[in-house]
Order: C-alpha cells, then structure tokens, then sequence
C-alpha cells in the first residue's frame, strides 16, 4: 500500500480541481465523486470525454477543470485517450516534450457509454494496455438524454424506454451488465468500483491505482436525482444505502485479482434503498410486487454468498 | 525501362506509404480494410526495420482509428491513416469530429464502392460522402501524383491559414495496385518543403491547460465556429495554390487545383477525376485525330471546390459533359451538380450534360466515350440536355440476363 493511503474524511487534500459553479444537476452523485477523483490525481491531467451529462461541464467558454480537456464523440473516448497518450509519449521521445510537462489521461463517461456503445473502444484500449485512467459515472440509464434505459440500467427500474404499465408492470426487464466482470476479463492492472458516499475508499483506490501502468478503471454508482427520482439533498446517503444493502460492492481487482473494500457488518434490506426512489416505486404502490422484490433480494444475496465460497 | 536511383516502380498503395515516409510522421493509427491494407503493412514493416520513426498502432475500428488520428494530432505530431469505403463511412462521425478540432493531418482514402451489394473495387461514392465535413480533398490519377499529394497535403494543412485536414483519394485496384514508375524525392529537399510540425493551435501539456473540442449552446456560437471552418478552406485553394508551386519549383511537378488535357481550342469538354481520366484522355486523343475539338478537364482539388479556375475553363465552350463515377441515388451525378451549380451565373454558359459510369470499377469503353463525345455534339446542335444517363452497354446487359438466368430469376 502507498504511503499516501488516508485514514479518514478528515484527511482527504483540501486542494480542489474542480470548481463549484458547474451545470450539473443538483445532488448528481456523479460530481460528488469525480471532485474526489480529481482531488486524487491532481491538476496535470487531460480529460477525455465522451457524450454523455458531464460533456455539459464544459461549454464554451467555460470550464470548470483546471486541467485540459477533449470532447470525442460517444462511442470513442478511449480511442482518444489512445492517441493523446502516443502523441505524448511520441513528444517526450523526440525530446519536443519535456517529462514534467506530461499528463495523464482520463477518460471520463456515463454508463452508457461504458455498458453500451463504447464497449468495443474501451475494450481495445484494455488490449493494448494503454497507460490511462476511465472514470465510468454509473447512473444506471442514459441521463443527459432524459433517463431512457441502458445496459447499466438493473431489474425492475422505471426509464423512458422501459416505463411501467399494464402490459409490463415491472419497468426493466433485464438485468444490469456486470461490467466490472466485462472488464476484468481484459486482466487490467487495476478495477475498482467506487461511491460517492465513501471517499476515503475512494481515494485510497486512486492512490493505489497510480502504482500502475496500463488501464485503471473505475465505476462510480452515480445517485441521479432527477432521474432517480429522488431528493437531491439524499444522494449521499443514497449510494450508502446502496453499499450498506449489499446490491453496490465495493472492490477492487488488481490484474483481475478481486478484494473487497467495504463489506457490510449487517447488511440491510435492498428494499430499504429501493423505497427511496421513484424509478421503483411501482414495486411498491399500488400494489406491492414481491416477486420482483424477492428476485432482487436473492440476486443480491446470491453474490455475497458466492463470493464467501 | 531504364530507372535511376530515385525512380521506382511503385503500386498506388506503395506510393502511398511513400508520402507518409518522407513526411516523416510521427503516429500511424490504423485499420485494415481492402484495398488499402498494403499502404499500413508496408509502414509498418518499414518501422519494424527501423527505417522509419513513427509510432504505429493497430486500432479496433476506423471509428477508433480517425479519433485517434485526431486526437494525437491537436496532442501536437504529425499523423498518417489511411481508410476505404465501408471504413470511411464507419468512421463518418469523426470525420465532421476532427476536422470541427482543426486536427490538420491527412488520410489516404482508397476509393471502392459503398454496399449493398458489397463489392471491392472503385467509384466515388465513399470519398464524395464526405465532402461537406471539413476534410480537404484531392483526387489523384498516377502513382507519382499519389505521393507528391501527400506531401503537398501536409503542408496544406498545417498552413495557419488552413489548420483542416486533407483526405488524398486513388481509385482501389485501378491505381492502388497499379505498378508505375514514381520518383521518390529526396528527403533532404522534402524537409527543406515541409519542415517538422510545429502544434501552435493545439497542444495538450502540462503547464498549459487547454479545453478541445468543448460543447456549444445557441446557433450563433456553432454558425461561428463553422463558418471559421468554411473560411479557412476557402483560404485552402491559394494556399494549395502557393504550395503547389512551391512543391513544383522544388521538384520539377506541377498540380493544379485542375488539370487541362487537350484543352488548346477546344469546343467541347470532358469532365472527369481520379485514375479512369486516363483512359478518357486516351478517347479524347482519339477524338482529337479524327477533328473532333475536345479537351478533358480533370477536377484535382474537390474541397475547397474550385469554382472560378473551372469557370475560365469552361467559358465559352459550346458543350460540356460531366462523367460522374458516383451515383446520388435519386438525383444523378453529385460533381454534375456541383459544376452546374458553379456556372449557373456564368453569362455564356455551355450545354451541360451528366453521365454516369466507371460504378464498381464498371469499365468505361472507347464506345461509351463516342457516345457521350457524339451527345455533346447534339446537344451544341440542338441545345437539348436530359437526365443523367446511365452508361451500360449492350455487351454488360446480355452478361447481366445471364447471371440473372443463373440466380434463377424468370424472364
């Protein structure tokens, strides 16, 4: 473990990397997070972006980074953190860069992306191993564009393309891409999953995750009120919910190894963190759905109980 | 045939890796894609040996692959790619991407025809697909012209008055596996023409924080951003102009924004591109001898689109016919269009007539041109022009009852 590990909130550098005064909406949980990460790997980095609510953070004029940025497209963001990092490398080489002035490269999406149309691209730069960082802002549905559902989206949510009704009175139907899987069959040297709620975990995973070369990814559940339907002062205590009940791990694999970081001394019911929200609402009113809260129950506990094994 | 030192007999793709070696570019990024894949697999070889100092890597799309060319490029190195058809087109969306991130690096296209039906060999639908993204485009008919293109690109490009990428298209198979004699320039007096790229616009460093390609909100700030766009490769035909020049007082070969074949005295015109203008050449030539007074005029740079130099060409002349190796599906030839649109002010305006052929790599033959030298001359006569007509000679229509026999379709 680095020397730099923190203990507590209290330890956490005070030093911002991003600025308040931004477009996103109220209690995105996603923000609450990348400030963490940010204050985690400094000002010299390059942000690589790809469509999704935080191309948003920055519309000309303004940026509210203190680093530099690049807007790709939706589908190819690691492409471009590909062809940022050669083209430094290539720079330092010929001597036309000096190393000092170097950057890392962090590639920064929503889940739609990453579960959906950028898979290909992403999985292309986990083969070629190229030296960068993916910051993944899970919200479990394509926000910007109004809460439709993705390959993020889990069992039972209500979006815009998988609304509640006679027909199908459970939302999604599906359920959610275990995308840390996906990734880590590419055996990158460092995946973790992270929450807004929990930053020291956070920011030791960022600390340890700069000892490596090659890909170091990270998902971040992103509590997304307005799509959530939530209250955006909950956020927070939303995503702890989510790690308390079990159905957000914490983990990290290093080389595809997997350890957990936080595990619940008691877990609570995924019910008490589903109530909370609007997009399962159905599963409670009018009339309560207990095979859908069951089904979603078991899933979780199946994991832990796999995992025990 | 006696060669010197510098002379080599080189294919289409070879000349083509040619330019990118001795426009000594920094990055590769790359996809396979027929007919194209031997310019990348001979850049890659030539590093392997170290011969070359550029960093290659193979990509997991065109997609990918354009937004990496991009990306390395507003990073601040020169870059090279290369693409074809169905590649281009997966690519399409950062083609409008990096040309809008004034990522000024060039890109061979290898011209082969779009599916469905899927097919391998030429015409221009891919490449003129892309003419409204910002790409400039220059359309090349020998291998010589291939390589020299390129460099000319290069320094088209990376002029400040310009800052957009260039797109160097040759026909798949006609041109891209074609052996002909090519000089290769000396390196010392390449670099005296394009000395190393020097990123003033865009960078990525350190003590220098810089936001790429941002978002806009409101009409006025995109209309802004594009018009700059447009400005600039409007800027590009004297600059193309300028460097062109430079290029052929260096070097001895001189390319125009058109090239004018026969042209002395000439009545009538042809209009062609790329690699099938040789065989046009050689049925005005024909037409020549037995008095017919014709001249082709090869279209050489497509974006920016050179109105006034086709005007001087085509003022006065009694009949004009546009062969267009492309179909707009629904409206006819897409350079017809484009060369109507560009004399409809002119005051002596000549007939102008469209045809369609060379599709797939279809041959063009020596009738085919009678016929459109003799529909020229009628329509000089009787001032009639029609649709586009789609040349297909009774030879291919009998060939084609027969497959169709074959596929088991009933008469």
């Amino acid at each position: 473990m680095s020397d730099s590990t923190i203990k507590s909130i209290r330890d956490i550098p005070s030093h911002e990397n991003i600025y308040p005064g931004t477009p996103a909406c109220a209690g995105c949980g996603g923000l609450l997070s990348l400030r963490h990460c940010l204050k985690a790997l400094g000002e010299n980095i390059v942000i690589v972006n790809a469509a999704g609510c935080f191309t948003l953070l920055s519309v000309y004029p303004y940026t509210p980074f203190r680093s530099s940025w690049l807007y790709t497209a939706m589908a190819c963001a690691p492409a471009g953190a590909q062809g940022i990092r050669d083209a430094l490398d290539v720079l330092i080489k010929k001597g036309k860069l000096l190393p000092e002035e170097d950057l890392k490269v962090v590639v920064l999406t929503g889940d739609g992306v990453a579960y959906d149309i950028g898979l290909a691209s992403t999985s292309g730069a986990l083969y070629r191993n190229v030296d960068f960082y993916y910051i993944c802002s899970d919200n479990e549905a394509y926000g910007n564009t109004g809460f439709q559902a993705s390959g993020a989206t889990p069992f039972a949510s209500k979006t815009g393309t998988t609304p509640v009704g006679e027909m199908n009175p459970l939302g999604e139907l599906f359920y959610k891409k275990d995308l840390f899987e996906i990734w880590r069959s590419h055996k990158p040297p460092y995946l973790a999953t992270i929450s807004p709620s929990h930053p020291v975990d956070l920011i030791n995973k960022f600390e340890k995750a700069k000892h490596y070369k090659g890909p170091k990814l990270f998902i971040n559940l992103s509590p997304c009120p307005p799509g959530w339907n939530t209250d955006p002062s909950h956020s927070a205590k939303l995503a702890k919910l989510a790690v308390d009940t079990g159905i957000w791990v914490l983990k990290e694999a290093v080389y595809g190894e997997i350890r957990h970081t936080v595990i619940p001394r008691k877990f609570k019911p995924v019910e008490v963190y589903l109530k909370e929200q609007g997009r399962f609402a159905h599963l409670f009113k009018p009339v309560r759905q207990e095979d859908a809260l069951c089904q979603i129950q078991s899933f979780v506990d199946r994991y832990w109980k796999e995992i025990q094994n | 045939m006696h060669m010197d030192n510098k002379r080599k007999m080189l294919t289409g793709n070879a000349a083509a890796a040619w330019g990118a070696r001795l426009a000594e570019v920094d990055y590769i990024p790359t996809y396979p894609i027929t007919p194209q894949t031997e310019i990348i697999e001979k850049l890659v070889h030539w590093i392997n040996n170290g011969e070359m100092d550029a960093k290659f890597v193979a990509l997991e799309s065109e997609h990918s692959m354009i937004t990496a060319a991009g990306a390395a490029n507003v990073t601040g190195v020169r870059v090279f790619t290369a693409t074809s058809s169905q590649g281009l087109m997966y690519g399409f969306e950062m083609l409008y991407t990096v040309a809008g991130w004034r990522a000024p690096f060039v890109m061979v296209n290898v011209s082969r025809g779009l599916s469905a039906p899927i097919t391998l060999e030429p015409d221009h639908n891919d490449i003129l697909a892309t003419r409204d993204t910002g790409f400039l485009q220059i359309h090349c008919e020998t291998c010589q012209e291939i390589l020299d293109s390129i460099l000319i690109a290069y320094k088209l490009a990376e002029d400040e008055r310009v800052l957009l990428p260039v797109i160097v298209n040759m026909d798949g198979f006609y041109l891209s596996f074609t052996r002909e004699p090519v000089e290769i320039p000396d390196i010392n007096e390449v670099r005296r023409f394009l000395p190393a790229y020097d990123s003033r616009h865009a960078f990525f460093r350190a003590n220098q924080p810089l936001s790429q390609g941002v978002a806009v909100l409101g009409g006025s700030v995109y209309t802004y951003f594009k018009y700059q766009m447009h400005l600039a490769s409007r800027n590009g035909l004297s600059v193309y102009k300028e460097t062109a020049k430079e290029f052929g007082e260096l070097f001895g070969r001189f390319y125009g924004v058109v090239e004018e074949f026969m042209m002395d005295n000439a009545e009538y015109v042809l209009i062609m591109t790329n690699s099938f203008s040789t065989i046009g050449k050689a049925a005005v030539k024909k037409a020549r001898a037995k008095g017919l007074r014709i001249g082709l005029l090869r279209i050489r740079v497509i974006r920016p689109f050179p109105e006034t130099d086709i005007q001087e060409v085509l003022r006065g002349k009694k009949a004009v016919a546009v062969l267009d190796q492309n179909i707009s599906v629904g409206k006819g030839g897409i350079l017809f269009s484009e060369i109507a649109g560009c004399m409809y002010n002119e005051r002596e305006r000549p007939s102008l007539l469209s045809f369609i052929g060379g599709l797939g790599g279809k041959n063009v033959s020596p009738q085919e041109f009678e016929f459109i030298f003799e529909n020229l001359q009628k329509a000089d006569k009787t001032g009639a022009t029609s649709a586009p007509c789609l040349l297909y000679t009774r030879e291919e229509w009998h060939g084609m009852e027969n497959l169709k026999k074959i596929a088991g379709r009933n008469p």
